[in-house]
């Protein structure tokens, strides 16, 4: 290739930048105006959502009724005393019992809805299928309002590490506010990231084979369209990462063995380890969907005594961690499924001991960011059956959320038609118990 | 006569810039003259414009047809034949029909009408799996039997029957809002291109009263529904938005302690164009609309429907966005879509006559690499214009080339659903039914039926996957297509041919050789020249077995230097966009 060429490519580089700096610009503005000048009391800066697919069930683990008796309590009658005074949580849950002065328990999370996709979908949008549109996810809502003063190379809204399909995603919003979902699983001895650390490719093969492609991109070299400038703009963006020191965040070796150990050498709690290391550099949103489900309509209790350990030493750990590190009063955690499981144990078959989708009540955990520790908001019935006080709608939950981390939930989400959608419901579609005043 | 011509072109590139170098291999620069009338009414335009239009090459319009007409890249020995076959004055409408004959094409049409109509078993549509599969049935057995337009969409307007059995229902089913109001936006948007939500209120509400009479009721098979005229409406329980919609999933019988809506039937109705008619109490009022959209004075119907297939074959409409059509949207070419529009309506609404029209067309095949740059040429189809793939397009394409598949099911309702492992992303009747690859890379939600919703904007979390995911590296690595093209690796030219046949299905240009053969090892001979050794002493055992090691070292870098550069040609932007 001769200099001119080289020269005029350059040229066509720079003219692409400026091109899909406009772009952007422009998609900037059809929204109205894009979310400026920050609120100057974010506490939330960045927020860690633990999500439990298929729905805990809320009297085994943090809503226990020991007076209940075994047809409530099924295998699991026991409860502990945490490291605050008059809260108790279920038998499986000792290392959480030592950290409840950092969390406050939701015990009263209510919606009524048993259906898994339209539960989830409430739960993650904080808008009910009755509203026409498909609303983003809270994580997508997050990567609207932080893109413009959040400057990492990763992702603003990441997924550990499976996507949970439609319902953490982009909503109308568009592909660029979709999650970055890593794959891979951080308890191997090297976390795979999709996209970003690749099996067996070294920097230096990345390097030569980036080469080839620019030497062979015949097509790019014939013509000057936007439509390929905006793709090599996005590929170099691409590249930032891929041979960048950005990927570190997920290298887990630059941890103590100590630390992974406490956080537990499994799945869950390498999980947790890597959002604690996403949080660190800045990443607005990131997501664990717990690997494994709770949809444990059968074989209950054994799935509980299975699945509970690890996320009680994954979550109380990174709870401790990030309060060592003094991030927890910047780091929003929050933990819940789409509902919680009947609190009643169906003891025929086919059930056998199992437990059915229950969205009447249910508890969310939350903490950090804002939120106080060592509380219970709101309480169920004897039987854990009905909201006793306090509704907490997924709305109330989340426009909660939004408000620590300074966004707006009454602001203009961009919708491709110009339509009026905002962050979170307004009249006729908002069912509310208020936010959560008490422990902000 | 091909070589002279090869060496007037190597003449005149010297003379011109790289770039116009470059562009031969997409161009075709003899004399262009105009194929049909479409040609003509845009070819008139383009000269107002001072645009000379440049026909496409045979290798670029084989891939095109491929990806346009069936979704699918041609093999390497169906791009070779095609670019060889001397038959220059027929071989591209041969293809054209060749590739319409072929089962792909019913299941990439299918596919586009999937998004429009909104064929998706769950969330937010809902359809449930059975009737997603029973619509879609019903859409590609209509495009298999080339159905007139105007019955197919008549069919699915007055459509009455189970929503299992009777595909075409499922019309009134794919709707978010199942309110007389959601229709009529639904029947608008659809076939008439027109986004009712820049209509006035009286205008929607006029349309409304088309699709008040429409019932859904459940039976006692789980989640079957039957769609009927419902002229008292029995379904319709008081406060509640969706008509029969709360009750679809339950088997229990509708709650009769429910006093139904009173009905007031309107006697009147008054259709889009401001005509008003009576309704007779003994004719479902969705036939009256059905029997008014398909008339041949209807300004809507015949010319929604050419301009969305002259979008979805030309990148953009003639009015532009295609479903966005209203007064103050001007067609850009007006001659153009009233010919196209008398035309479809004379063929009685053959759609398989109107593809062929357009494919036929130089207007379709022009070049898209020259006559870009003006702005205003875009609107007057000056150059075919580059478009990413669609999510399934790419997938399917590198799973062809590379011998390998990909797991497509949907996670709810249990049981879960998987599909056979060889089915095409393309050929897939739910919207429910995905992977990972197609929600990253903007697959349709199919939840209101816009184009918009489906997206090919590329982004860096695409470029990443593609780049440097394992899943697309161990396609390249493991396929085992992929392994019977690398066995040629003794003759690298041979190889060289065939990868670039293959992927990008064309020929290499010499600059790309040099620059596959200056990549990595490949350039190393297998054979390493003999040795002049002055004492002709045998070589130690040592010493063998060292060069042995050697040459086989070679080799496995070789081997990776080949997947690399087959790397290269799927991110090729020649690869991911259509040109």
């Amino acid at each position: 290739m001769n200099a001119n060429v080289n020269i005029s490519r350059r040229n066509a580089l720079r003219k692409s930048l400026a091109t899909t700096g406009g772009l952007i610009m422009a998609n900037e503005l059809y929204a109205g105006k894009a979310p400026s000048a920050p609120p100057t009391d974010i506490k939330a800066k960045s927020v860690i959502q633990v999500f439990l697919w298929g729905g805990m069930s809320h009297i085994d683990s943090w809503d226990p009724k020991p007076d209940a008796g075994r047809d409530y309590m099924g295998d699991l009658p026991g409860v502990i005393d945490t490291n605050v005074d008059g809260i108790q949580v279920g038998q499986l849950f000792p290392e959480l019992a030592k950290q409840a002065d950092k969390y406050s328990l939701i015990r009263s999370m209510t919606h009524g809805i048993n259906g898994h996709e339209t539960a989830a979908y409430y739960m993650q949008t904080g808008h009910t299928r009755e509203e026409r549109l498909a609303y983003p996810s809270v994580g997508a809502v997050f990567a609207r309002f932080k893109e413009e003063n959040y400057k990492g190379l990763i992702p603003p809204y990441v997924v550990l590490t499976k996507p949970q399909g439609r319902f953490s995603e982009e909503g109308f919003m568009g592909p660029r506010y979709k999650p970055f979902a890593t794959g891979g699983d951080p308890n191997t001895a090297r976390f795979e990231v999709e996209g970003i650390v690749a099996k067996g490719i070294t920097d230096e093969r990345q390097k030569a084979r980036r080469e080839l492609l620019a030497k062979t991109d015949t097509l790019g070299q014939s013509l000057i369209s936007p439509v390929l400038s905006d793709a090599r703009f996005c590929k170099d963006k691409a590249y930032e990462l891929i041979l960048g020191s950005g990927k570190d965040v997920f290298d887990l070796s630059k941890e103590e063995d100590k630390l992974r150990e406490r956080y537990g050498r499994n799945t869950f709690g390498q999980e947790c380890l890597v959002a604690r290391r996403l949080v660190e550099t800045g990443v607005p949103y990131v997501v664990i969907n717990f690997p494994g489900g709770w949809d444990t309509h059968k074989g209950h209790f054994a799935r509980m005594r299975q699945q509970c350990p690890s996320l009680d030493q994954g979550l109380a750990a990174l709870l401790e961690d990030l309060s060592d590190r003094r991030l927890l009063d910047s780091t929003l955690v929050w933990c819940c499924g789409e509902f919680g499981r009947g609190p009643k144990v169906d003891w025929q078959p086919p059930w056998n001991g199992g437990r059915n989708h229950y969205g009447k009540v249910f508890t969310a955990l939350v903490a950090g960011g804002g939120f106080k520790g060592g509380t219970v908001v709101g309480s169920s019935t004897a039987k854990a059956e009905e909201v006793n006080e306090r509704p907490v709608y997924p709305g109330d939950l989340i426009g909660s959320i939004y408000e620590l981390a300074g966004i707006d939930s009454n602001a203009m989400l961009p919708h491709p038609l110009g339509l009026e959608a905002r962050v979170l419901p307004g009249e006729p579609h908002v069912v509310s118990g208020g936010r959560l005043r008490e422990i902000m | 006569m091909i070589k002279t011509r090869w060496l007037q072109l190597a003449a005149l590139a010297l003379t011109l810039s790289s770039a116009e170098a470059t562009k031969a291999v997409f161009e075709d620069t003899s004399p262009l003259a105009p194929a049909n009338e479409i040609d003509r009414l845009v070819f008139t335009k383009l000269s107002k414009l001072d645009i000379q239009p440049v026909l496409c090459s045979d290798a670029v319009f084989v891939r095109r047809a491929y990806l346009d007409i069936i979704g699918k890249v041609p093999s390497g020995e169906r791009a070779k034949a095609f670019i060889d076959d001397p038959d220059l004055e027929n071989k591209r409408s041969n293809l054209i029909d060749q590739l319409m004959g072929q089962k792909e094409f019913l299941d990439y049409w299918a596919m586009k009408w999937s998004d429009t109509l909104r064929i998706k078993a769950e969330f937010p549509i809902n359809l449930w799996p059975n009737a997603a599969q029973a619509y879609h049935h019903w859409v590609r057995a209509s495009i298999a039997e080339n159905k007139p337009y105007d019955q197919f969409v008549r069919e699915m307007l007055t459509a009455s029957g189970s929503n299992f059995r009777v595909g075409e229902v499922n019309f009134y089913r794919a709707i978010q809002n199942k309110t007389p109001e959601g229709m009529a936006t639904v029947a608008a948007l659809t076939f008439m291109g027109a986004r009712t939500e820049k209509w006035t209120e009286e205008e929607l509400k006029n349309l409304t009263v088309f699709f008040s009479q429409v019932g859904y009721k459940p039976t006692s098979e789980w989640k079957e529904e039957v769609v009927f005229w419902d002229p008292l409406q029995t379904t319709k329980v008081n406060g509640n938005a969706a008509p029969g919609n709360k009750k679809v999933t339950t088997v229990i019988a509708p709650n009769t302690n429910q006093t139904p809506v009173a009905v007031e039937s309107p006697n009147t109705a008054t259709f889009p164009d401001g005509t008003t008619i009576k309704l007779s109490g003994n004719l479902d009022p969705r036939e009256v609309f059905a029997d008014w959209l398909i008339t041949p004075e209807n300004p809507w119907f015949a010319r929604c429907a050419v301009n969305r297939v002259w979008a979805w074959l030309l990148g953009r409409g003639i009015i532009h966005e295609a479903d966005d059509i209203r007064d103050d949207n001007p067609a850009s070419n007006p001659e153009l879509l009233n010919w196209l529009t008398r035309e479809f309506i004379a063929h009685n609404y053959d759609m398989n006559h109107l593809y062929r029209l357009i494919l036929n067309s130089r207007t379709y095949q022009l070049s898209s690499v020259s006559n870009v740059e003006n702005p205003k040429a875009a609107a007057q189809f000056a150059a075919y214009p580059l478009r990413r793939l669609e999510a399934e397009v790419i997938i399917d394409a590198i799973n062809d080339i590379t011998g390998t598949t990909d797991l497509y099911t949907s996670a709810i309702p249990e049981p879960f659903t998987y599909i056979p492992k060889d089915q095409s992303a393309v050929s897939i009747a739910d919207g429910s039914i995905t992977s990972s690859f197609l929600s990253l890379f903007g697959r349709s939600a199919r939840a209101t039926g816009m184009a918009s919703e489906r997206n090919s904007q590329i982004t860096p979390p695409q470029w990443r996957h593609l780049l440097n995911s394992g899943h697309i590296q161990e396609k390249i690595e493991r396929g085992p297509n992929m392994k019977k093209l690398l066995a040629k690796r003794k003759n690298p030219e041979e190889l060289i041919d065939s990868l670039y046949l293959t992927i990008l299905s064309r020929y290499p240009t010499e600059a790309e050789i040099e620059a596959v053969m200056s990549y990595g090892n490949i350039g190393f001979s297998k054979q390493p020249p003999k040795q002049k050794n002055k004492n002709k002493t045998k070589l130690s055992n040592a010493q063998k077995k060292k060069k042995a090691a050697e040459a086989k070292a070679i080799g496995k870098a070789q081997i990776n230097d080949w997947i690399d550069i087959t790397w290269s040609l799927f991110n090729n932007p020649e690869f991911i966009y259509r040109h």
